[in-house]
């Protein structure tokens, strides 16, 4: 059991407060999706959560321990983190990406193993992208690009798996393709998942931990039918909207209303 | 497939990889071997082979052993051990700032060296060991005064370079400054310090340098592993668990080091710490930093330019410097040409 935790949080950019003294708490085992409009934040929580932003006041623990008080290659076996749009250097092949999430299981002059191999395997397996481990990754489409650096962090073998706007440039199909896989290592390893997401209906339905920020503050939290409403999608993206049941999945459905569509 | 099968692709992959890693290092090795052979058979003294290959090894006429050990082979040695720290610095530089153009001849490193060396020997008087140290005080502080320029918390690539650029103008002003107030005999022994040569390293220079050379390279291997890492940007590297400020700046001290030490010995060779970084990597192809196949790009660059410039450019014999534009820069652009063709 490992417990990601915002204790008072306070986040910024040279002197500009994004966030102030957010507290947060990831469920262990389950997808959070965290969303919220345009510069509220959310970004930002998440880069402070796997330490790659200095937090200006608070702590951020792992089981209880602060993670400035860790090396980084052990916080890196625990807490993995796909970054957004990440690029490949040039001539890089698929299952040499992979492996590079193997780096901090690597000792100092550590060099690859066969168990690293059969990590690598499994990664390139659970995101379906195995019978392209020896093609060059800048040849790959969008999705299948963004498939093979989920596959990166999957070999870093975490309990939690943190990734910022992972579904950002794939069209609709790829998009629930990609949270669909993100549900089935949720499911079948117990992996811990926190997202940023634009998409506030796809988070409704794949998430069942809902994070709604604005302005760098928890608007509400909780399972998406709770949170989900009118009034808190008014307060967070000063929006009038609708929310009735997805026929699909029956998580709320938002539908935003406009100047010139307002509804019968 | 099966797991099996995938497995095996995988590790049939990294293997493969590796195996090309050293094959271009070896065909490098063999390039500097045919190079160095050639030039201890050739030269004004018109030995004949079996003359040249018994004083390689100490026998026959003294004035033939002199020639081979204290001339032709301490120049052969010197264009290897500078170029393949050139060629290392220049894959550090390159790969750890994440921008192909980013080689210690660009970044004004190089011309901070020339800049000590001329103004010690202009304005100083200074000679030998002594105006070699100048030539690495120059290099260093250069690399400093950049270093205080691109920081804000944390070292941001794109920043450094275009400082670097910033100083590399200023220097080479200088550096031109300098030569244009210089009486004439003495701009001639100025000159190496602004194009470069390796036909005057010998004895305890060469020793020093080689030495050097081998125990920053040793030194390398340490920030080696996180050059992979690195490469796929910041966030990415310290989410793997890499202290991505310590290890930059862990490398771009060996790399200043390492082109100091060239420098300060054979002045700033032109273009191989820029060019023989890419060509390696672009025959190893992996995505990598490729270290050790640029040191050894570097090492063959720079002793093919030199035979070059020593034999076969008609009429006058070039300084090395002069030289490896002439021959890196047209295979680079035929590799870039050809690579491109293949992956498209």
């Amino acid at each position: 059991m490992t417990n990601l935790r915002a204790e008072g949080v306070s986040l910024g950019y040279d002197g500009l407060r994004v966030i102030e003294g957010l507290d947060l708490t990831l469920p262990d085992g389950k997808i959070t999706a965290v969303v919220g409009p345009n510069a509220c934040g959310k970004s930002t929580l998440l880069r402070g959560l796997a330490r790659l932003h200095p937090l200006d006041g608070g702590r951020i623990t792992l089981d209880g321990t602060d993670i400035t008080a860790m090396p980084r290659k052990e916080l890196a076996r625990k807490v993995g983190m796909l970054p957004q749009s990440s690029i490949a250097p040039d001539g890089v092949r698929v299952a040499e990406l992979v492996s590079r999430g193997r780096y901090p299981h690597q000792g100092w002059f550590g060099r690859h193993s066969s168990d690293d191999d059969a990590v690598v395997t499994t990664a390139l397996r659970s995101t379906g992208v195995e019978e392209l481990a020896d093609r060059p990754v800048a040849e790959l489409s969008g999705g299948q690009r963004q498939r093979v650096w989920i596959a990166m962090v999957l070999a870093q073998q975490t309990d939690i798996v943190l990734l910022d706007e992972p579904t950002t440039f794939l069209d609709v199909r790829h998009q629930l393709d990609l949270l669909d896989l993100l549900t089935e290592l949720n499911r079948d390893r117990g992996t811990t998942v926190a997202m940023v997401l634009h998409e506030l209906n796809l988070a409704a339905r794949y998430a069942d931990h809902l994070v709604v920020m604005s302005k760098g503050r928890i608007v509400a939290e909780g399972a998406p039918s709770d949170v989900l409403t009118r009034e808190v999608v008014s307060e967070a993206f000063d929006l009038r909207a609708q929310v009735v049941p997805d026929p699909v999945a029956g998580s709320p459905l938002v539908v935003p209303m406009g100047r010139f569509h307002s509804g019968a | 497939m099966t797991t099996d099968a995938v497995e095996t692709a995988v590790a049939r992959l990294r293997a493969a990889r590796r195996r090309r890693h050293v094959l271009v290092v070896a065909g490098m090795i063999l390039i500097v071997l045919v190079a160095g052979t050639g030039a201890l058979l050739v030269g004004a003294a018109g030995l004949t082979p079996g003359q040249a290959i018994a004083g390689a090894v100490g026998l026959g006429d003294k004035g033939d052993v002199f020639i081979i050990q204290k001339l032709r082979l301490p120049r052969i040695e010197a264009a290897v051990v500078v170029g393949g720290a050139f060629g290392l610095a220049g894959a550090l530089f390159q790969s750890t700032l994440r921008n192909p153009l980013a080689s210690p001849d660009i970044l004004g490193i190089s011309s901070g060296a020339s800049l000590g060396a001329v103004t010690g020997l202009l304005a100083l008087g200074l000679s030998g060991v002594v105006l070699s140290a100048m030539a690495f005080a120059g290099a260093g502080l250069v690399a400093i005064a950049i270093w205080l320029l691109a920081w804000r918390k944390g070292l941001h690539s794109i920043r450094f370079v275009l400082v670097g650029v910033g100083f590399a103008y200023l220097c080479s002003s200088l550096v031109a400054w300098s030569m244009a107030r210089a009486e004439e005999n003495e701009a001639a022994g100025v000159l190496i310090w602004t194009v470069g040569s390796v036909s005057d390293i010998r004895g305890d220079q060469l020793a020093l340098v080689a030495a050097g050379t081998l125990v920053l390279s040793a030194a390398v291997t340490v920030v080696s592993r996180t050059q992979g890492p690195l490469s796929l940007g910041d966030d990415n590297a310290r989410s793997l668990g890499v202290r991505v400020d310590a290890a930059r700046i862990g490398t771009l001290l060996l790399a200043v080091a390492l082109v100091a030490l060239a420098t300060s010995a054979a002045g700033p060779i032109a273009f191989v710490a820029l060019v023989a970084p890419a060509i390696a990597r672009r025959l190893v192809n992996d995505g990598g930093a490729a270290l050790a196949a640029s040191a050894a790009t570097g090492a063959a660059l720079t002793l093919v330019a030199d035979v070059v410039g020593q034999h076969a450019l008609l009429g006058v014999a070039a300084p090395v410097g002069i030289v490896t534009g002439l021959v890196g820069a047209p295979y680079l652009l035929w590799l870039l040409a050809t690579t491109e063709k293949r992956s498209r």
